[in-house]
C-alpha cells in the first residue's frame, strides 16, 4: 500500500505551503466515488460548480442546503454525526452526495476523535450533533481539540429552548454555552436564514486559520426545531 | 483463541517489536498513559501521535488518520480500560472497513496508572470476542511474542481492519512522553507529510 504514493497538493488553507506536493494523499479526481448514475453525477458536478462561486446561496435556499454547500465550498468532506430529528434532511442529503463521507458514530466523542485524526492527516471534517450530545464533550474539548489546537467544527442542533417539551433537554441546553465560554471557544447561535451562510463560512475559515474549535448552534428560529409529539 | 491460554507479555517489549517492523512511515497513535509512554520510550518517530487525555479515543483518532490517508497503514495502541470507554467505536470501524487500520489492545485487566484497580471487564469479558461481535472479523489474541509479530505481518497484508489483543503484565510504562500537545500534533502532521516545518 505504501508503495502507491500519490503526488498531490494539499487543500488550500490546510497547510502553510500548499504548492509543495505531499505524499500519501489522494486527489479529488482519484478518490473513489460512489456515483449512482449519470443523473446524480451531473447533479454533483453542477453542485460543485455552484459551490465554487463564493457567496452564491445553495440549491433550494433551505438551511440544510446552505450548510451542505458551505461545507463543500470549504472542502469539508468528512462528516460523522450522532443523529437528531432536526438534522435529518441535512444528514440525508450528505449521504446522497458522493463528495461527503458521512456516517453515524456511537458517541459524539468518537466523532470528535475521528475528525481530529483526519485533520492531522490532511482531511477536513465537521461533526453534527444535538445539544445533549454536546454535553458529553467537555473532557474531549479540554484534552484534545483545544490543547492540540485542532480546528474542530461542530454543528449543534439546539434542543431545550423555544418550545421544548422535555425537561431534561431544557436543562442540559443551559450547560452548553457556559461550557463553551469556560474554554473560551468561539460559538455562534444562528437564528436567521439570511445570516447562516455568512456565519458558517466565515466561522469555518476562522477555525482553520486560527487552529481553534468553533461551535455553530442551529437555533429553532432557523430550523423550526422539534415540537411536542414528533 | 481464549485469552486465558495466552502468554502474559510486556507492553514495552511488544511495542518495540511493533516499531521494529515499521518500514513505510506507518502512523502510530498511542492511547492515554502507559500505552503512549512505552511508544515514546520505544523511540520517537515523526509518525507517532501521543494522546495526553481524551481517554478511549486512540481508535477513533487513528480511524480519522486512516480515512484521510488511505494509502498509509495506521496503527492504534490502546489499553483495555481505555477501549472499554469507547466500545461503540469498534462497530463504527467495522462498518467503515478501512483497509489500512490496525488496532492493538494491551490488556492487563487493570487501571495500572491510577493504582492498579481492576477494570469492570477483568476476568469476565473477552475483548476479542467483543471486537468480533462488533463486526471486526479479523480480530485475534496473540498467543506470545512470536505470534504477535506474525499477526502484525498478517494485518499489514490484508485489505480490512485488524485487531490484535495481547495480555500484558502490570508494569508501568518505561518512559514519559513530553507533554507538549501542540508540538506533538505539529510534528505528527510533518511526519504525515501534511505540513512542512516553518
Amino acid at each position: 500500500m505504501a508503495g502507491r504514493l500519490a503526488q498531490i497538493t494539499c487543500r488550500p488553507g490546510h497547510v502553510d505551503n500548499p504548492t509543495r506536493s505531499v505524499k500519501f494523499r489522494q486527489t479529488a479526481a482519484t478518490r473513489p466515488r460512489n456515483l449512482r448514475g449519470t443523473r446524480e453525477n451531473a447533479m454533483a458536478i453542477a453542485e460543485q460548480q455552484t459551490s465554487s462561486q463564493a457567496g452564491q446561496a445553495a440549491g433550494d435556499g433551505s438551511w440544510h442546503g446552505i450548510v451542505l454547500q458551505t461545507l463543500k465550498r470549504n472542502e469539508i468532506s468528512l462528516v460523522p454525526y450522532v443523529p437528531d430529528r432536526v438534522l435529518t434532511p441535512l444528514i440525508r442529503n450528505l449521504h446522497a452526495d458522493p463528495f461527503f463521507t458521512t456516517f453515524a458514530t456511537a458517541r459524539e466523542e468518537e466523532a470528535v476523535g475521528i475528525v481530529s485524526g483526519a485533520w492531522m492527516g490532511g482531511r477536513r471534517g465537521a461533526v453534527l450533533m444535538q445539544t445533549s450530545g454536546f454535553a458529553t464533550l467537555a473532557n474531549t474539548l479540554a484534552s484534545l481539540a483545544v490543547p492540540y489546537q485542532i480546528p474542530l467544527i461542530m454543528f449543534v442542533s439546539e434542543r431545550g429552548t423555544l418550545g421544548e417539551f422535555n425537561y431534561g433537554q431544557s436543562l442540559v441546553c443551559r450547560t452548553m454555552r457556559p461550557v463553551l465560554d469556560s474554554l473560551a471557544l468561539e460559538h455562534h447561535t444562528i437564528t436567521r436564514l439570511d445570516e447562516l451562510e455568512f456565519i458558517a463560512d466565515r466561522s469555518i475559515k476562522q477555525a482553520v486559520t486560527t487552529q481553534a474549535p468553533v461551535a455553530l448552534i442551529l437555533n429553532p428560529l432557523l430550523t423550526g426545531g422539534k415540537v411536542f409529539d414528533k | 483463541m481464549d485469552a486465558r491460554n495466552t502468554k502474559v507479555m510486556n507492553r514495552f517489549d511488544v511495542t518495540q517489536r511493533l516499531i521494529a517492523k515499521l518500514k513505510h512511515e506507518e502512523a502510530v497513535v498511542g492511547g492515554i498513559g502507559n500505552t503512549n509512554f512505552d511508544l515514546w520510550a520505544a523511540g520517537h518517530r515523526p509518525q507517532n501521535f501521543y494522546m495526553l487525555g481524551s481517554m478511549g479515543l486512540a481508535f477513533p483518532i487513528a480511524l480519522g488518520v486512516a480515512l484521510a490517508q488511505p494509502d498509509r497503514r495506521v496503527f492504534a495502541l490502546e489499553g483495555d480500560g481505555s477501549l472499554l470507554m469507547q466500545l461503540g467505536a469498534l462497530s463504527t470501524i467495522a462498518t467503515l472497513k478501512p483497509k489500512n487500520l490496525i488496532m492493538i489492545v494491551m490488556d492487563n485487566g487493570i487501571y495500572q496508572i491510577t493504582g492498579a484497580q481492576p477494570t469492570p471487564a477483568a476476568g469476565v469479558a473477552d475483548l476479542v470476542a467483543i471486537a468480533l461481535g462488533s463486526g471486526l472479523t479479523n480480530s485475534a489474541w496473540a498467543a506470545d511474542e512470536e505470534d504477535f509479530e506474525r499477526l502484525i505481518d498478517q494485518a499489514m497484508s490484508v485489505d480490512e481492519p485488524s485487531l490484535i489483543a495481547l495480555r500484558i503484565d502490570d508494569k508501568p510504562g518505561v518512559g514519559t512522553t513530553r507533554r507538549d500537545p501542540v508540538q506533538i500534533r505539529e510534528r505528527f502532521m510533518h511526519g504525515l507529510g501534511v505540513r512542512e516545518p516553518l
